[in-house]
């Protein structure tokens, strides 16, 4: 029996919700907390949504979404337009190319994964930003930053899955 | 979890390669975009504007609460030091009357010394007070945006600042919204003097905390704790804005500690001292010069 049309624009709403979620999350990362210091360390969030969803629901975060993401990320927080675009399609790229290794695997393995995909991109991010701005940056901020995202991870993956189970069970 | 079974043996292997190719094409594109930021920054930039214009309304919303539970975590601190504040004030206040009084007798003599060598008097700066709406001060660039913008009366290459000092100069305007680069950013470089000798000096950023000066003239005598001031040399800033105060004095070069705490910001002033500044453009100046003073904090006047 084919859905009806409230069925599928149902569906087409929930199966939205990932790349939405993901496009709220840059959003609070910039929100000001004027707590001294934190903004300089705070969690790229953003990472860990499109590692997750790479993973869980690779066909709801396609590339082309991947890209828009980078580019909001770029043109809110100020950074060289395309270089978060290029950190996460690099990161949907080697989660995808490993994706038989991730599929079914346990929370752990999943954290060390990102743990490993991280700071492949805290090391590309380096690379780009000293190659644009043609100086050796100082990478103790940026590795801070990694050092956050990656104990941030295990909160958002867990929102993730339950929100995943919640509403995306028709995967 | 088995793989899906709705596409037909043909079409899976022609819609991997397309997939692949769109993922490819979207790298390039994404490094493409950034040799066209690195060359051709109006287009970009544009881009990014209006970007920011089109979220400030929510992140306006967004940082309110944080605001007001930040505010109400000051005024519980500010209570439990009630009494020690007060007899510190009392003291400082015992030994800013006398300041006044030498401020005074100075400015009257200032007065007069000027009338006497027909100085031409500098411009008094008017200013739009905004809302910090967002905090971008991350590892990649240092910035903030501003719930203020081109309606408001701000223009590109403004000076931002608080009662503390210089926070940065604005680099985008919306027209709800304005991105100001903080004076810690890579890309600010700010023309100052180093106070007590009048050595000029360029402050540079290089995105930690404290920004650092280069191209001293040779021979230049600086000390730990030397204030630093805007020069006003090239027009970005106006002269004599307090910026901050020399820190450290080695191998790693001179630091400047800013006097602003610019992880804590909430409101800026965007100074218009009717500046035509180096970054504005021709053909946008022509229409800057009815700028008004105006609170915007309420949002739209």
């Amino acid at each position: 029996m084919r859905p009806s049309f409230w069925q599928r624009l149902d569906t087409l709403a929930r199966n939205l919700t990932p790349v939405a979620l993901t496009l709220v999350l840059v959003i609070l990362n910039v929100v000001p907390t004027h707590v001294p210091g934190i903004a300089r360390v705070l969690p790229v969030l953003p990472l860990i949504a499109v590692f997750h969803w790479s993973i869980h629901r690779p066909h709801l975060m396609p590339a082309p979404a991947v890209f828009l993401i980078g580019l909001f990320q770029d043109g809110l927080t100020g950074a060289p337009m395309g270089l978060h675009a290029l950190i996460f399609l690099a990161v949907q790229g080697v989660v995808l190319f490993q994706h038989k290794f991730f599929m079914g695997k346990s929370f752990f393995i999943h954290w060390l994964g990102f743990g490993l995909v991280g700071a492949g991109a805290t090391a590309l991010s380096w690379v780009l930003l000293s190659a644009f701005h043609v100086t050796l940056f100082a990478a103790d901020a940026i590795a801070f930053q990694y050092v956050m995202t990656v104990a941030a991870f295990p909160l958002f993956a867990f929102l993730f899955s339950r929100w995943q189970q919640a509403f995306l069970k028709a995967d | 979890m088995k793989e899906p079974h709705s596409f037909s043996r043909v079409a899976q292997p022609i819609r991997n390669f397309a997939q692949r190719f769109a993922y490819v094409g979207l790298v390039v594109a994404a490094f493409a975009l950034m040799m066209l930021a690195k060359v051709d920054t109006i287009l970009v930039e544009r881009a990014r504007t209006h970007m920011t214009d089109a979220v400030a309304p929510i992140l306006d919303v967004l940082s309110r609460p944080l605001d007001t539970v930040n505010q109400g975590i000051a005024e519980v601190q500010a209570m439990r030091n009630l009494y020690e504040d007060n007899a510190q004030l009392r003291e400082e206040r015992t030994r800013l009357l006398h300041w006044k009084a030498v401020a005074e007798k100075l400015e009257a003599e200032n007065r007069v010394l000027k009338e006497q060598l027909n100085v031409i008097p500098e411009r008094e700066a008017s200013f739009v007070t905004a809302r910090v709406i967002a905090d971008t001060g991350g590892a990649f660039s240092q910035s903030v945006i501003v719930n203020a913008g081109a309606r408001d009366g701000v223009r590109k290459g403004q000076a931002a600042v608080t009662a503390d000092g210089l926070v940065g100069r604005v680099i985008d305007v919306g027209s709800r919204s304005a991105r100001v680069l903080l004076l810690t950013d890579i890309n600010a470089k700010i023309p100052v003097l180093i106070d007590p000798t009048r050595t000029r000096a360029i402050m540079a950023g290089t995105n930690q905390a404290r920004p650092r000066l280069s191209w001293l003239p040779p021979g230049a005598v600086v000390a730990v704790g030397d204030s630093i001031v805007t020069s006003g040399h090239a027009g970005v800033f106006p002269p004599g804005l307090r910026v901050g105060q020399v820190s450290a004095v080695g191998e790693g070069g001179l630091i400047v500690q800013p006097y602003v705490d610019l992880s804590r910001l909430e409101y800026v002033r965007i100074l218009n001292f009717g500046m035509s500044g180096i970054l504005q453009l021709p053909q946008r100046a022509a229409g800057n010069s009815d700028a008004k003073t105006r609170k915007a904090r309420g949002g739209r006047p």
